[in-house]
């Protein structure tokens, strides 16, 4: 869910790998960045919304994982495929490193970019 | 108590409102300045300008001791996630969530937000409630204890005019609770309380038994 910059090239990634993919985000015009061979299903929608992740699959999928830019949805909809749907696999990105850090201790796979690249950046500089 | 109330639109500003009024502590948390400045201006130094999903803005005006947290955004999402922290990082014992989308009810519950207000089901109701021929009004649901009270009008052309309630094949799990006639006092339903056209009947049931109920009371 969510096909920024990231989410855009994730789902590449997968399909490249032969895993079937579907891509959900609420504006269309962002599918402009999934790759010009990417072979699986990208469907405009608002994954807040129960029937939309329904219509994605989110039933029959594996894993889920949620990269749209605010981490209160990304949150939200990550707490409805973990408890609603029972995906097996739910990771979310929060930006916010206090959020990440509660949110890891109530049991959601969650990654901070912010926390990953500062602790990146420092040691290219120690390095 | 201490009440803080997330997100200063018009929820918030008239519920801080209304809180001040009653004597209880009241800060109102909102993001943007000019809205944040407009309150001050009306209601006195009560709006702290900040994001309330934040755990440093909850730290800075003493989430900690807190009796209850009300977020009542336009977004569910930002509801949820501060009544979350609220209620995992600092333990706030109360925390109330506004919902605009009433599928998000359970989850709400389920993720730990003690109580949920959906304001969608809220204006829902009190339409049920004004159109005369809805055959049956839920009037109050019991959360997740699987209970609710509601209502249901005997219509005057209904093969269950004058038969009592003994007779009727109510669902098992279901209670008649009040007989509200048109024009006499309401009474308690019995065995042997005798239904009349237009009757309103308050009954306690399960959900899923509200539509045995409501054919057992309104025969055809």
């Amino acid at each position: 869910m969510g096909c920024g910059r990231v989410g855009g090239q994730l789902a590449g990634l997968l399909d490249a790998e032969g895993h079937t993919v579907t891509v959900l985000d609420t504006d269309a015009y962002s599918f402009r960045r999934l790759p010009s061979d990417f072979g699986g299903t990208a469907l405009v929608g608002n994954g807040l919304d129960q029937e939309a992740l329904k219509r994605a699959g989110i039933e029959e999928a594996d894993a889920f994982v949620v990269v749209t830019q605010g981490d209160n949805r990304n949150v939200m909809a990550a707490q409805i495929a973990k408890h609603i749907f029972n995906v097996p696999r739910v990771i979310c990105r929060i930006y916010d490193p206090l959020r990440q850090e509660l949110y890891q201790t109530l049991g959601l796979e969650a990654i901070s970019p912010t926390t990953v690249f500062a602790r990146l950046l420092k040691e290219k500089l120690e390095g | 108590m201490y009440i803080i109330v997330i997100g200063g639109g018009r929820v918030g500003y008239y519920l801080t409102k209304a809180l001040l009024d009653e004597g209880h502590e009241v800060l109102l948390v909102e993001k943007n300045a000019t809205l944040c400045e407009k309150i001050t201006d009306e209601l006195g130094s009560v709006c702290f300008r900040g994001d309330g999903c934040e755990a440093a803005t909850l730290v800075e005006i003493g989430t900690g001791r807190a009796d209850m947290f009300i977020a009542v955004t336009g977004d569910d999402e930002d509801n949820l996630v501060a009544c979350q922290v609220a209620k995992y990082k600092f333990n706030v014992p109360r925390t109330i969530a506004r919902n605009r989308n009433p599928g998000n009810e359970p989850l709400f519950k389920k993720l730990g937000v003690d109580v949920v207000v959906s304001s969608t089901n809220i204006i829902l109701e009190h339409i049920e409630e004004e159109v005369p021929t809805h055959p049956l009004t839920h009037l109050f649901t019991l959360g997740d204890r699987g209970l609710e009270i509601v209502e249901i009008k005997i219509p005057p052309e209904s093969t269950t005019v004058g038969k009592a309630v003994k007779e009727l094949p109510l669902p098992e799990e279901s209670k008649l609770v009040l007989v509200i006639p048109t024009e006499r006092k309401p009474r308690l339903a019995t065995a042997s309380t005798i239904l009349q056209a237009g009757d309103r009947v308050i009954a306690l049931t399960p959900p899923e038994s509200e539509e045995q109920l409501r054919t057992a009371l309104r025969g055809s």
